[in-house]
């Protein structure tokens, strides 16, 4: 692929981290004491956060990006890269991140948008963004707009592994879909699915997205995380499943090991006999009125 | 992406790995995808390894780049650290970058943490800064001889990247840049602080591939300095080479 990154920073290098995330888990963290929990449970990046995402479902109001003092704190504690959250669309939140040093922006859902219209143009900066989708034609529309890692949108906060597990079938179905395609019917799938039409050449040439595929939205068990590998995501975000469950070490080294260890059912149960604890709540998204569903945020 | 794929390197080199073999590439966590795809350029076979009973059965080990300290809690709560060690000492191939470089060191700082410890060398971690300080930056020319095969210019990919900052006596410098260590080679051990499988050269996991029993060629390059050289950490953190950041 060429570099069609910012004009500062090839695109390479952008993606060239979330690369070395791959086979990992990044946890939502909201203080200094959980990030140390997350880095010696081996999560391979933290995401910064003032509150996880249940939390911020139950309080409402606006959700922003978190305060300085605790990303900073964050970050002068543990030696693994630390992301952290935008509002989607705001570009003055993104450029304070970035001025901070984070390593990674997710310019998220889980906040309250701050532009309905108009996602960051994330090639204008040197750190590299993650960004939620539910279908591939919403993932090429933010990797055309510059983003270095697509995740599921799926439901945060919710404990509920179904919307993460409907975004990623989706989009892998719609990969596979294109590769099948006579190059005559590409610029149609292009527009029919609103994306751009050269990454859906290159889906149709690759059957991959043109960047690394994640998964979020809803992983609250060891099981949740083996699943979505199995599924085709390469790395997994685990927000209020580890530190909204009542053992939070015990479920971060439990989910680590089987994200590493997907694909061998007895090394996932090794995982999940290590918890003798409560997992999250979970929500029925069905029964969530479609104003509280964070996963429509964005376009 | 340069067509520098050196691929009959190792498969017509001199060393003991000139048929198809077999490359582990250890899987935890990390970039062991992109290894897997040059180690495939070059004709070879690759496998995810996730655990020590997989070891006997390669022909040559690559530690791929991610997170270290990740890595490492795998390594001690999978009793993999001694058969590892032992898979090294074994005059077997094996390159680590980046993470891997930092599991091959003698010596972590930055902070300091436990490692394989066995190519002797003191390393440390993110030495550049953050990922904004990530840079693709060029080797010094001419390349080690061992790593001849093109005239391209070898590109560095350099992610959070670590600093050799120690080298021990029987310690190789093959790739350097502004005159900083980037790869270094001790017997069949081969370190790199850069990410050859981020750019598809080919040229380095060849000369590691080709080396092997019979590769070790210290004291081969007699200019290089690297007799427990003491190096001097970069000054700022941009100026640590050449960056298309700049450009």
């Amino acid at each position: 692929m060429t570099d069609n990154g910012s004009q500062h920073t090839p695109l390479r290098l952008k993606t060239g981290l979330a690369e070395m995330l791959k086979g990992g888990v990044i946890m939502d963290v909201t203080t200094v004491e959980q990030a140390k929990i997350a880095e010696d449970a081996g999560a391979c990046a933290v995401m910064a956060l003032e509150r996880v995402p249940s939390d911020i479902r139950k309080d409402g109001g606006v959700a922003r990006m978190a305060r300085i003092d605790i990303i900073e704190a964050i970050m002068g504690t543990v030696t693994i890269p630390v992301m952290a959250k935008c509002r989607i669309g705001h570009f003055a939140e993104a450029r304070v991140l970035q001025q901070l040093g984070v390593d990674y922006i997710d310019e998220s859902e889980v906040l309250t948008p701050a532009d309905e219209a108009y996602h960051v143009n994330k090639h204008d900066f040197d750190v590299p963004f993650v960004c939620g989708a539910r279908n591939l034609g919403e993932a090429l529309r933010r990797v055309g707009e510059g983003a270095a890692m697509i995740r599921t949108k799926g439901e945060a906060g919710s404990g509920n592994i179904v919307e993460a597990v409907r975004h990623m079938r989706t989009v892998q179905k719609a990969m596979r879909e294109l590769t099948l395609m006579g190059s005559e019917e590409l610029m149609t799938a292009a527009k029919d699915m609103g994306a751009p039409f050269e990454l859906v050449r290159m889906v149709a040439a690759t059957g991959k997205l043109p960047v690394p595929n994640f998964a979020a939205g809803g992983i609250a068990t060891p099981a949740d995380a083996s699943l979505m590998m199995s599924l085709g995501a390469e790395a997994n975000f685990v927000g209020s499943g580890i530190f909204k469950s009542s053992d939070p070490a015990k479920f971060a080294t439990a989910i680590v090991t089987a994200t590493t260890h997907w694909d061998d059912p007895q090394r996932v149960l090794e995982a999940a006999r290590t918890i003798s604890a409560e997992a999250m709540p979970g929500l029925d998204v069905a029964k969530l009125d479609p104003a509280e569903l964070l996963q429509t945020r964005g376009w | 992406m340069a067509a520098s794929d050196t691929g009959s390197g190792a498969r017509a080199g001199t060393g003991r790995l000139s048929a198809e073999c077999i490359v582990g590439v250890l899987a935890l966590q990390g970039d062991f995808e992109a290894h897997e795809r040059l180690i495939e350029r070059l004709g070879h076979r690759s496998v995810r390894v996730r655990r020590a009973v997989q070891l006997p059965d390669l022909d040559a080990l690559v530690l791929p780049g991610g997170e270290s300290t990740t890595m490492l809690l795998f390594l001690e709560r999978e009793g993999l650290m001694q058969p590892l060690r032992d898979f090294c000492a074994s005059g077997r191939p094996v390159l680590g970058t980046c993470a891997g470089a930092i599991l091959l060191a003698r010596t972590v700082e930055g902070p300091r943490q436990d490692s394989l410890g066995v190519l002797d060398i003191t390393i440390r971690r993110n030495a550049y800064g953050r990922q904004l300080q990530s840079f693709v930056g060029h080797a010094d020319t001419p390349l080690h001889p061992d790593l001849a095969g093109s005239d391209a210019a070898l590109e560095l990919v350099c992610i959070r990247a670590p600093l050799i900052e120690r080298l021990g006596p029987d310690v190789e410098v093959l790739v350097s840049a502004d005159g900083r260590p980037m790869a270094v080679r001790q017997g069949a051990l081969v370190a790199s602080t850069f990410h050859p499988e981020m750019s598809g050269d080919t040229r380095l996991l060849a000369c590691v591939l080709s080396g092997g029993a019979t590769g070790n060629a210290a004291g081969k390059v007699a200019a290089t300095p690297t007799h427990a050289a003491t190096l001097t950490a970069p000054s700022a953190s941009t100026s640590a080479a050449p960056s298309e950041r700049t450009s």
